[in-house]
């Protein structure tokens, strides 16, 4: 299945809703997306990836590089998974210390907003 | 010789194709459906590092994936054909990911965009991936480039 994109403003934060595949070939489009969004000056973004189907550690970089770029503007990027085969790949590259990982978008915003 | 040998140009798009072979002759060769999922990840990732590679220094040579189910184990071999000195020495690849050998070729592979955020993680951490998914993994010179070979024990009888 081909990736699909969209976002929303939820509560002051970007929502990214991710569906499909996240690979060598559909990655460059999240990245796009991801670098869009900063540039436009959203700094807080959770990226919804309950309907990722696949990710491999292109889309990792992809969402490091995300990560990187909000944080240099004392951002965030909160991720939305609860697919054990998703998750297992953040775990195998220890990446599930780096970024917030929640179950629900609702429960990201929440996490985001006791934080600030 | 291999049960499916699949040869594709190096362009992303073709990783895609490579991964549903692999997973259909995964299955067919009585790999457990639990292990589907890292099959399908781990040959993703070897194919992914050898596009990249290829792409870098030999667009025009083919990536080779070869599925052998001989045995109590499922093979997959991904043999790229990027010369040794492309990138000079594989220093990304002392990730412990169960490498043997030089990983030629793709040491130096850390796309930088504009000069901050790397466009794709050190090679180390798709082999690290790789590793963490297969039952075993070797990588080892192969003619003019590298091959990356995992393995999976298939189902009794």
């Amino acid at each position: 299945m081909d990736l699909k994109l969209a976002h929303s403003n939820k509560d002051g934060i970007e929502i990214v809703d991710v569906e499909g595949e996240i690979d060598v070939y559909t990655a460059p489009r999240l990245r796009e997306l991801l670098i869009e969004l900063v540039n436009k000056k959203n700094y807080q973004l959770v990226v919804n990836m309950e309907k990722v189907e696949f990710l491999d550690s292109t889309g990792l970089g992809v969402l490091v590089g995300g990560l990187k770029r909000v944080r240099a503007h004392d951002g965030s990027l909160d991720l939305v998974c609860t697919q054990e085969r998703i998750l297992k790949i953040f775990r195998i590259t220890g990446l599930t210390k780096v970024f917030g990982i929640h179950e629900s978008v609702d429960q990201a915003i929440a996490a985001r907003k006791a934080e600030k | 010789m291999a049960t499916v040998e699949v040869t594709f140009t190096p362009l992303p798009v073709h990783v895609r194709t490579a991964r549903l072979v692999a997973t259909a002759v995964a299955r067919r060769s009585g790999v457990a459906e639990s292990l589907l999922d890292e099959v399908r990840l781990a040959v993703g990732e070897a194919c992914s590092r050898a596009v990249e590679a290829h792409l870098r220094h030999c667009p025009g040579q083919p990536i080779r994936v070869e599925l052998t189910d001989d045995g109590e184990q499922f093979e997959v071999v991904v043999t790229d054909a990027v010369p040794e000195t492309a990138d000079g020495p594989a220093a990304a690849d002392g990730n412990g990911a169960g490498s043997q050998g030089s990983s030629r070729g793709h040491g130096g592979s850390f796309a930088v965009l504009d000069g901050e955020v790397p466009l794709r993680l050190p090679d180390g951490v798709g082999l690290a991936v790789i590793a963490g998914l297969a039952d075993d993994v070797r990588i080892a010179s192969a003619g003019a480039g590298t091959s990356v070979t995992m393995s999976w024990k298939r189902r009794a009888g």
